[in-house]
């Protein structure tokens, strides 16, 4: 086990992270990385533990969600309205993990049921529950219904976010890894087959759903605590449209593919701000054009992998 | 009680227009089996077309409601011919996410033309209203009402007895089927997307009139809310689609009425969650059992 943990994959696995990191901690502290770029990064490290989340149940389950945006206001809602009373980050992680309560009973009730359902449904149901969460932070008094909230402090950190998008991913691999995931997986090739042999099909499939809830109530809470400021229009269809864009774009079932495909989106919507006019037209254009010509994504359902790469250079040295 | 009365017909004619934009979902989705989300932006371009022959053509009503059709339903074909087809073999996510694509660039793209603010129409229809005992019907809902008859009896009239219809009916039961039997089963889906188009165009001019108002992102709420309703009546079946729409516009109308108006759409997803919990099929929809 602990050999396993500590092979030469996962050190230069741990290796790169910990260069990325201080890469962008050292540019962020020498000032080549201004606040408009770092909002930037944030924006995309936020997204891509949207898309990461989002990705383990439409490309890897197989499941169809439309509601994404739904889970990630929870998250964002229950950071900024604790973190208000209690400016720390004590409140923080305790917004966090209300967060994660909230959303994961929420996941419960809107999968147990609907979960039984098939492809499209399964999608608008979704969309009709995210829908039915924003409306109802529209009309709270604890979330200042439309108006929404501000002077959320700011507590989100470059550390704290790298460490969050780290997990998650990592959570999100490793569950495609385990049991419940090979299941998963088996789900999204043929449901009745995956029956069939066995798979109890709606436990792991509300599995893979609460897990994908959870991690983006934290991209929620994230957010609120980078940006300040809340309100229930942004939380609407468009924003679990823009996830699922990620997704798609990227690649379903291919986690490397949804990380490059957030940076990707990113830097293009970072350009486009400067045709507001138009940018919503492009944006759709290429979404058409996308789907026709290549429907797979970027990468498809390539991963990249350390470990394939080392195996590779060793075989080549072997017939050398 | 007559204020119940008077809010049931309120509710009629708001889900009159919901019911001609859920019958382009049923049919397109029982055709082709895609979410086709640029229809509730047809609906807005019906409106659209509607303010702009009368402003500037100055065309009365029934000439306008003829071109707001046509336009509509060569507007349905093009999209269907150029974004959709290429997609026909594709799955159905693929599929879906061009449908938001191609709503995105018919939403902006009006924006970018028409700007954003709402348009409002000249006076087409006289302001007189009927009195019925309690309940008071003004011209424009009479004027709902007529249209979404005439157009459900001619859309019965076409599914029903004419070759097109038939050549719908047998693609969207078994489209391999279809192609054995010679029926050309593009030119079938395009006029699917035709007729759907055209009934949303009805709708939007009519609900442009309704609420004297078209804007460019008008069609997205009350395009959901007529696909909650086309799944409420059993998607595909078109009886279904026609109680669907109205059950959802007075649902609405009752809740503004006697509950709050702030949960208004909420009340439309909660329907929609609970009827595919109880009945995934919906009210008239047929069960379909999956073969292996």
């Amino acid at each position: 086990m602990a050999k396993q943990l500590y092979s030469k994959s996962n050190m230069i696995w741990a290796v790169l992270v910990i260069f990325i990191f201080s890469l962008v901690q050292v540019l962020i502290s020498m000032g080549v990385i201004n606040s408009y770029y770092e909002s930037t990064i944030f924006t995309i490290c936020i997204n891509m533990i949207l898309a990461v989340s989002l990705n383990l149940i439409v490309g890897i389950c197989g499941q169809f969600s439309l509601g994404h945006a739904g889970f990630m206001a929870i998250g964002a809602y229950c950071a900024g309205i604790v973190t208000r009373m209690i400016p720390n980050y004590g409140g923080m992680i305790l917004g966090i993990l209300i967060g994660f309560a909230i959303s994961s009973i929420a996941a419960l009730i809107v999968s147990i049921p609907t979960l039984r359902l098939r492809g499209d449904y399964l999608a608008i149901v979704t969309l009709g529950f995210s829908e039915i969460i924003r409306i109802c932070i529209q009309n709270m008094k604890i979330t200042n219904g439309a108006a929404g909230l501000t002077g959320i402090p700011k507590l989100t950190t470059w550390p704290i976010l790298f460490v969050a998008l780290v997990v998650s991913i990592i959570v999100v691999t490793n569950f495609i890894h385990s049991v419940p995931g090979r299941a998963a997986l088996a789900i999204n090739d043929d449901e009745i087959a995956a029956e069939a042999m066995g798979v109890n099909t709606t436990k792991y499939k509300v599995m893979a759903f609460v897990v994908g809830a959870i991690l983006a109530s934290l991209a929620g809470s994230l957010f609120a605590n980078y940006f300040y400021v809340l309100n229930p229009n942004q939380f609407t269809f468009n924003k679990s449209i823009d996830i699922l864009v990620i997704v798609v774009f990227g690649g379903m079932g291919s986690i490397s593919a949804s990380v490059l495909s957030a940076i990707v989106i990113g830097i293009l919507n970072m350009y486009l701000q400067q045709f507001t006019d138009i940018r919503m037209i492009i944006y759709g254009a290429a979404l058409v054009l996308m789907m026709i010509f290549r429907p797979q994504g970027i990468l498809g359902n390539w991963e990249f992998s350390i470990e394939r790469l080392l195996k590779k250079r060793a075989a080549k040295k072997e017939a050398a | 009680m007559s204020q119940f009365l008077q809010q049931l017909v309120n509710g009629l004619s708001l889900g009159s227009i919901y019911a001609l934009v859920a019958l382009g979902y049923t049919m397109v989705y029982g055709i082709i089996k895609l979410i086709n989300f640029a229809h509730g932006d047809i609906y807005m371009i019906g409106a659209y077309t509607a303010f702009f022959v009368t402003t500037y053509m100055g065309m009365s009503f029934l000439p306008a409601l003829l071109v707001c059709m046509i336009v509509c339903g060569i507007l349905g074909v093009l999209i269907e011919r150029v974004a959709y087809k290429p997609l026909r073999k594709a799955p159905r996510i693929t599929a879906l996410i061009t449908a938001i694509g191609v709503s995105y660039v018919i939403e902006y793209s009006t924006q970018l033309f028409m700007g954003t603010s709402v348009k409002t129409f000249p006076k087409l229809l006289p302001d007189t209203s009927w009195v019925l005992g309690p309940i008071k019907i003004t011209y424009i809902q009479m004027v709902i009402f007529t249209v979404t008859v005439v157009l459900m009896v001619l859309l019965t009239f076409i599914i029903q007895k004419t070759k097109v219809g038939r050549a719908m009916r047998a693609v969207s039961a078994d489209e391999n089927a279809a192609k054995l039997m010679g029926i050309s089963v593009d030119n079938t889906i395009s006029m699917t997307f035709l007729i759907g188009s055209a009934l949303a165009g009805a709708a939007g001019m009519l609900v442009g009139l309704y609420y004297n108002a078209a804007s460019p992102l008008m069609g997205m709420v009350p395009g959901l809310k007529a696909f909650v309703a086309a799944v409420f009546g059993g998607i595909g079946s078109i009886p279904g689609a026609l109680v669907g729409g109205l059950f959802i516009g007075i649902a609405e109308t009752m809740v503004v009425a006697y509950g709050s108006s702030l949960y208004r759409d909420a009340i439309v997803y909660a329907i929609l969650i609970l009827v595919l919990i109880i009945k995934p099929t919906g009210l008239f929809g047929k069960n379909e059992r999956e073969k292996v």
